[in-house]
């Protein structure tokens, strides 16, 4: 059933209150953003090295399968058996020749068709299926998929637009900077949060709030140096990157300005934890890339991730990391990721409040559903900027969501 | 194992987790040796092969910067943990330092009254028992169960 709700007259200068608590909302947003012509982030190429092999994945609440079929071509399919609707792989990864239910052993070939229902014709004469049954009628929904750089994105509809037209030139670009070369996964975790996922993806595309809202780089003193940057918004409003160049691109600057606040008794004692080098070779220190609707793309000095969304429910929703190097890393650049991989994550120096700052306005807005929160830092617009210090990407986020859901 | 070692290497986990429990946690880094190792990773990515943890510390200097960082910069809402440790399973290793293998759980309690389970796991630690400030741990992995941290993950383990 379609929401009732009515979005302000203003425009997205103005997010009502109740897209974070309305229910009804929440399951129309499975149909129209989910199974909508959008493409979702499921995992990286590189999660699945050979053939034969699966994952799951989701896509909003959604459970998929992602596998790899024996030559080598990726698929991705609703992981839900036709017959009575179990979950079709229970493991979370695995290597399998064909995807068996474990209910009742119906069985699908890798790229999710029904190939074989145990029993079809009973045993001795009795039992099994009417020869003229359809045991495929209601079969696992299948995903379109396309690859990017390594990175593994899904669809439902059919009409979704080509991945690179969804994503547009700019993001595409940004993108391939990141991804330069074969992947090398070094692990991940997850985080459950007890916020409506757009209150995630909102912090996200915020590049308002980094400097305020995580004070570990200005209390150790470490961004005095002036750190140039902007943001990027693709047409249609629903992805973005925010960047800013590295203080330290020659390494040299950051680590005396370190050791000037260190001695001031500011700083930190152990700078090396953020010893960084400029791979990319362009003195972008940080880039943010998000994808609509719940994939981030993360560099953070030579720390690199992918996040992902699970939309468990209203109120939680679990944020999936992948962290990676590349597979022509030396040594040296597998443990200056890992010692940078303090900046992220649930323990992160930096993302640490991230999982906390959508419960809190989670919490601040259950009983607000009819008050609105003004979003006008940078204008009105949701035009590309030479600063951070503005909400055009939020506003961005919100166009494209509006368009989605048709409010 | 002889008692005198079980009762040291309990003595110290035991410590170790009062002094996070009681929220002392400027005291943490000194359970470690200068040189040492601090890992806090999950049981999959480690059967898996792969090196990544949540918080990765290579040096008291690190842990004691993690510290000041909870204390003055980062954002967090109030919270305690409870630690519930095992007896240790002890091996002995090289250069008088011993290996243990420790189970735990961490309950996290909220300024709010709410009380959750919130890690469980085990250590594995390597304990120096000799020496001056002995005993230390030169390293510990703390193996974290599930992949998955409620909201964040402020305190350590």
């Amino acid at each position: 059933m379609m929401s009732a709700r009515q979005w302000p007259a203003e425009g997205v200068t103005r997010i009502p209150y109740w897209v974070y608590s309305d229910r009804d909302l929440f399951e129309d947003e499975q149909a129209r953003v989910f199974r909508g012509p959008t493409w979702n982030f499921l995992c990286l190429d590189a999660e699945l090295p050979k053939p034969n092999t699966y994952r799951t994945s989701a896509v909003g609440a959604m459970p998929v399968v992602v596998t790899r079929d024996n030559e080598g071509k990726l698929n991705a399919f609703e992981n839900r058996c036709a017959h009575r609707g179990s979950l079709l792989c229970i493991n979370e990864r695995g290597e399998a020749r064909d995807i068996v239910c474990v209910y009742h052993n119906w069985s699908y070939d890798l790229a999710g068709n029904l190939t074989a229902v145990a029993f079809r014709k009973g045993m001795g004469g009795k039992g099994g299926m009417p020869a003229d049954a359809r045991p495929d009628e209601n079969p696992p929904r299948k995903l379109k998929v396309e690859t990017l750089c390594g990175l593994v994105f899904g669809t439902l509809d059919a009409d979704a637009p080509p991945l690179e037209t969804y994503l547009g030139p700019e993001i595409v670009k940004g993108i391939r900077r990141v991804m330069r070369a074969p992947v090398r996964v070094l692990g991940g975790y997850s985080q459950m949060l007890a916020s409506n996922w757009k209150l995630y993806m909102e912090n996200v595309k915020d590049s308002y709030h980094a400097s305020l809202l995580h004070t570990f780089f200005t209390t150790f003193r470490l961004n005095r140096l002036s750190q140039k940057g902007g943001l990027v918004i693709s047409e249609a409003g629903g992805n973005h990157i925010s960047y800013s160049l590295a203080a330290d691109t020659g390494g040299k600057e950051y680590e005396q300005a370190g050791m000037r606040a260190a001695q001031e008794g500011f700083g930190l004692e152990a700078p090396e934890v953020l010893h960084h080098v400029d791979e990319y070779g362009d003195g972008v220190g940080l880039q943010i890339l998000s994808v609509f609707p719940t994939f981030v793309l993360q560099q953070t000095r030579n720390s690199l991730a992918v996040r992902r969304l699970v939309t468990h429910g209203l109120e939680k929703t679990e944020l999936v990391w992948t962290i990676f190097g590349f597979t022509d890393d030396d040594e040296a650049m597998t443990e200056r990721r890992l010692q940078q991989a303090n900046l992220i994550g649930p323990a992160g120096y930096i993302s640490m409040e991230d999982g906390a700052a959508p419960g809190f306005v989670q919490r601040g807005v259950n009983t607000a559903a009819d008050i609105l929160s003004v979003v006008e830092m940078g204008g009105r617009g949701i035009k590309s900027d030479d600063t951070r210090v503005t909400e055009a990407s939020v506003r961005g986020f919100w166009t494209f969501y509006r368009a989605q859901m048709g409010l | 194992m002889d008692v005198a070692t079980t009762f040291q290497v309990q003595e110290l986990q035991a410590r170790y987790a009062q002094a996070l429990d009681d929220d002392r946690l400027e005291a943490w880094p000194d359970f470690f040796t200068d040189t040492c190792r601090y890992l806090v990773t999950t049981a999959d990515n480690l059967a898996q092969g792969m090196p990544l943890g949540m918080i990765y510390a290579t040096s008291r200097a690190m842990l004691r910067d993690r510290v000041r960082s909870l204390r003055d910069a980062n954002v967090y809402e109030a919270q305690r943990y409870r630690h519930v440790i095992a007896p240790p399973v002890i091996e002995h290793g090289e250069g008088g330092v011993v290996r243990a293998q420790t189970s735990f759980m961490v309950a996290r309690i909220m300024h709010t009254g709410e009380t959750m389970m919130f890690v469980t796991g085990r250590y594995d630690d390597r304990i120096v028992l000799e020496g001056p400030d002995a005993p230390r741990f030169v390293e510990k992995v703390v193996v974290l169960d599930s992949r998955q941290i409620d909201t964040l993950l402020a305190i350590p383990i």
